[in-house]
C-alpha cells in the first residue's frame, strides 16, 4: 500500500497534488459563487499565452504567466464595465481565446516548446520538480492568507457586491486582489491538473460542498478538504491504474460530486416524506 | 396612522441636502435638477413611478452615482469625501436566496469592513444579537436565510443595517411583495426606530398603506414634483404629475387616499358599452 511513497517524485507529486487540490478548493468556492467558472476556465487557457511568451523571452515562468493572467482577468474586467452590452462572457471569451492563440502560435513557430505545451495542456504532477513544489505551497499560503485577512469582505462581497461597497468594502480594490490570487493559484496548478482540467479543480469542490452545507464557513472548509482529498487520493489511485494524474484527480472529485448529489436528493426525498408524514 | 405630525427638524443643518443635483448612470441622466433637504429625526417616503428616480436618490446619498450636476451633502460633507454612515437595506428580489449564508451571517456583515480578523469579536456578537433580539429574528440566527418568511427576511437584511448604529437609514421598497400584517410590522417597527432617533427614508409604490402613513413625502418623476406631509401632497395635480395618469385623491376620517381612476381602455370599454345597455333595457 505504501510502495509508491518510496519514490521521491511520487511523495513530491503527492503533496503537490494535495497542495494544489485545497487552493483550488478554496479559490472554487469564490469562483463558484461568484458565477466565474468560464472566467476560470478562460483565464487557465489564457495563461498558456503567457506561459509560452515566458518561455520564448527566457523570462521567470511562474512571474510571467500569472502576470500575464492577472492582466487578463483585469482587461476582461475594465472591458465588461465599460462596454456593458457586450456581456462578460464575450469579453471573456474574446480576450481569453485571443491569449491562447498567442500561445498556439509562437508554439508553431518555436517548435522546441512542444512538450511543454503538452505537459501544461494535459498536467504532469510526476515530472513535479522542488521548486515547483516550494512555488505551491507558497501560492497556497498567500491565498490562505488573502483569505484569511479578507474573510468578511470577500464574504459580502461575493453574496452583494453593490450593497458591500455601500458598507465600506472596497470592492475594486478586493476585486483586483482576488484576480491577482485566482491568477497564481491557477499558473501554479497548470502543470499539475492541466489546463484543459484546471477548472473543474476550481469548480467540482465548491460545488460538492454547496450540495452539503448551507453554511459558508462549513462550505469553505468542506471545499478546501474535498480538494485536497481528491487530490491525493486521485494521485494515489493513477499509480496503480497509470492514467494521467490530472485526468485521474478530476475523476475522483467527480466522484465525490456524485456521492454528494446522491446523498443530498436522498435527503430532499427524506424530508418530503417526514413533511407529508407530519401532514397526516 | 403612525405619525399624525410630521417631526420638527433638529440639528442647525440638515443630515442630507440635495443641491439642484442631476445624477444617473453611464452618461443618462435620471434625476434632473434636485434640490431637498433631510434634517435629523426625519421619516421621509420616496414616491413616483418605476423610472423615477427613487433608488438613484438613495444611491445618489451613498455617492454610488455619476453627478453631472450639483452635489449631495452628508452630514454638510460632500459624497465623495468619504462615505456616509448610512446602513442601507436593498430590495429584497435583488438578494441571492441561494447563498449559502445563516441570518446571523447576514447580520454580521454590518460589521465587514472592520478589521483584518476573519471572525466577529465578541462585542460585535453580541451587538448582532442585541439587535436581531429586538427585531424578534434572535431564534432564527442559524437558519438559512431562504428558509425565513419575507417579513423576516426583510428583518434579518434591517438588522445588518442596524448593527453599526446608522444615524441614517436608507431602505429600498421594504414592503414590496409582503403580506398585509408583515407590512404593517415592519412599518411599526421601522416607526419605532424613527422614535429612537434614527432618520429614514425609504422608497415604496404603496400609496395609501405605506406613503400616506408617514410624516413626510417626495414625489419624484425625475424631477421633484412635489415636497410636504402626505395632506398637502397627495393632490390630484399633484399625483397626475408624478404618475403621468389622473388619479383621484379622496379625504375619509382624517387619511388621504388615492384611488387611480380606470384604466383609459376600461373608461372607452365603459363609454361604448353604457349606451348599448340603456338601450337594452328600454
Amino acid at each position: 500500500m505504501l510502495e509508491p511513497f518510496a519514490y521521491d517524485f511520487f511523495v513530491r507529486g503527492f503533496i503537490v497534488a494535495g497542495l494544489v487540490g485545497a487552493l483550488c478548493g478554496l479559490m472554487g468556492v469564490y469562483v463558484v459563487l461568484r458565477r466565474m467558472s468560464y472566467i476560470g476556465h478562460g483565464l487557465s487557457h489564457a495563461m498558456l499565452g503567457g506561459a509560452v511568451v515566458s518561455y520564448v523571452m527566457s523570462f521567470n515562468f511562474y512571474l510571467g504567466a500569472g502576470l500575464w493572467g492577472f492582466l487578463s482577468a483585469l482587461l476582461i474586467n475594465a472591458t465588461v464595465q465599460r462596454r456593458r452590452m457586450l456581456g462578460a462572457d464575450a469579453v471573456i471569451g474574446v480576450v481569453t481565446t485571443a491569449s491562447f492563440a498567442v500561445g498556439v502560435a509562437l508554439i508553431s513557430r518555436y517548435r522546441t516548446f512542444t512538450r511543454n505545451f503538452e505537459a501544461a495542456l494535459l498536467g504532469e504532477v510526476l515530472g513535479i520538480q522542488p521548486q515547483d513544489l516550494l512555488a505551491v505551497a507558497a501560492m497556497t499560503g498567500l491565498a490562505l492568507l488573502f483569505v484569511l485577512l479578507c474573510y468578511r469582505r470577500l464574504l459580502f462581497m461575493t453574496f452583494d457586491p453593490e450593497v458591500a461597497a455601500y458598507y465600506g468594502v472596497r470592492v475594486h480594490w478586493l476585486d483586483a486582489l482576488f484576480a491577482l490570487a485566482l491568477a497564481g493559484t491557477i499558473v501554479v496548478s497548470m502543470q499539475v491538473i492541466g489546463v484543459t482540467m484546471l477548472v473543474a479543480a476550481l469548480v467540482i469542490p465548491a460545488a460538492t460542498a454547496r450540495l452539503l452545507t448551507d453554511s459558508f464557513h462549513r462550505l469553505v472548509l468542506l471545499s478546501v478538504a474535498i480538494g485536497a482529498l481528491a487530490g491525493m487520493g486521485g494521485m494515489y489511485i493513477s499509480y496503480y491504474l497509470d492514467i494521467s494524474s490530472g485526468a485521474n484527480v478530476v475523476l475522483v472529485t467527480t466522484a465525490a460530486f456524485a456521492l454528494a448529489y446522491a446523498w443530498s436528493a436522498l435527503r430532499h426525498r427524506l424530508a418530503a416524506i417526514q413533511g407529508l408524514r407530519a401532514l397526516d | 396612522m403612525l405619525h399624525p405630525y410630521p417631526h420638527e427638524p433638529r440639528g442647525e443643518a440638515p443630515l442630507v441636502e440635495f443641491r439642484q443635483v442631476t445624477c444617473g448612470y453611464s452618461g443618462t441622466p435620471v434625476l434632473l435638477d434636485v434640490s431637498a433637504s433631510i434634517w435629523e429625526g426625519e421619516f421621509v417616503g420616496l414616491l413616483g413611478p418605476s423610472g423615477a428616480g427613487k433608488t438613484t436618490f438613495l444611491r445618489a446619498i451613498l455617492g454610488a452615482v455619476e453627478f453631472y450636476r450639483g452635489q449631495v451633502l452628508v452630514e454638510g460633507r460632500p459624497h465623495d469625501r468619504g462615505r456616509p454612515l448610512a446602513g442601507y437595506v436593498p430590495q429584497v428580489e435583488t438578494v441571492d436566496w441561494n447563498f449559502p449564508v445563516t441570518v446571523e451571517q447576514v447580520v454580521l456583515m454590518g460589521f465587514a469592513s472592520r478589521g483584518w480578523r476573519p471572525w466577529p469579536t465578541r462585542e460585535e456578537r453580541q451587538r448582532a444579537s442585541a439587535v436581531m433580539e429586538r427585531l424578534g429574528i434572535a431564534h432564527l440566527a442559524n437558519r438559512h436565510i431562504r428558509a425565513l418568511s419575507g417579513g423576516q427576511q426583510q428583518r434579518a437584511f434591517l438588522a445588518r443595517a442596524l448593527v453599526s448604529s446608522p444615524r441614517l437609514l436608507l431602505l429600498d421598497e421594504p414592503t414590496a411583495g409582503v403580506d398585509i400584517k408583515t407590512r404593517d410590522d415592519i412599518l411599526h417597527l421601522l416607526h419605532e426606530l424613527n422614535h429612537d432617533g434614527t432618520t429614514i427614508v425609504l422608497t415604496t409604490h404603496e400609496i395609501n398603506a405605506v406613503a400616506a402613513h408617514l410624516p413626510r413625502v417626495i414625489c419624484l418623476n425625475g424631477r421633484v414634483v412635489a415636497d410636504g406631509p402626505p395632506a398637502q401632497v397627495f393632490t390630484p395635480e399633484v399625483m397626475s404629475q408624478t404618475y403621468g395618469a389622473p388619479m383621484t385623491v379622496v379625504h375619509h376620517e382624517g387619511l388621504v387616499l388615492v384611488a387611480e381612476r380606470p384604466h383609459r381602455y376600461y373608461e372607452e370599454h365603459l363609454a361604448r358599452s353604457r349606451p348599448r345597455q340603456e338601450g337594452g333595457g328600454a
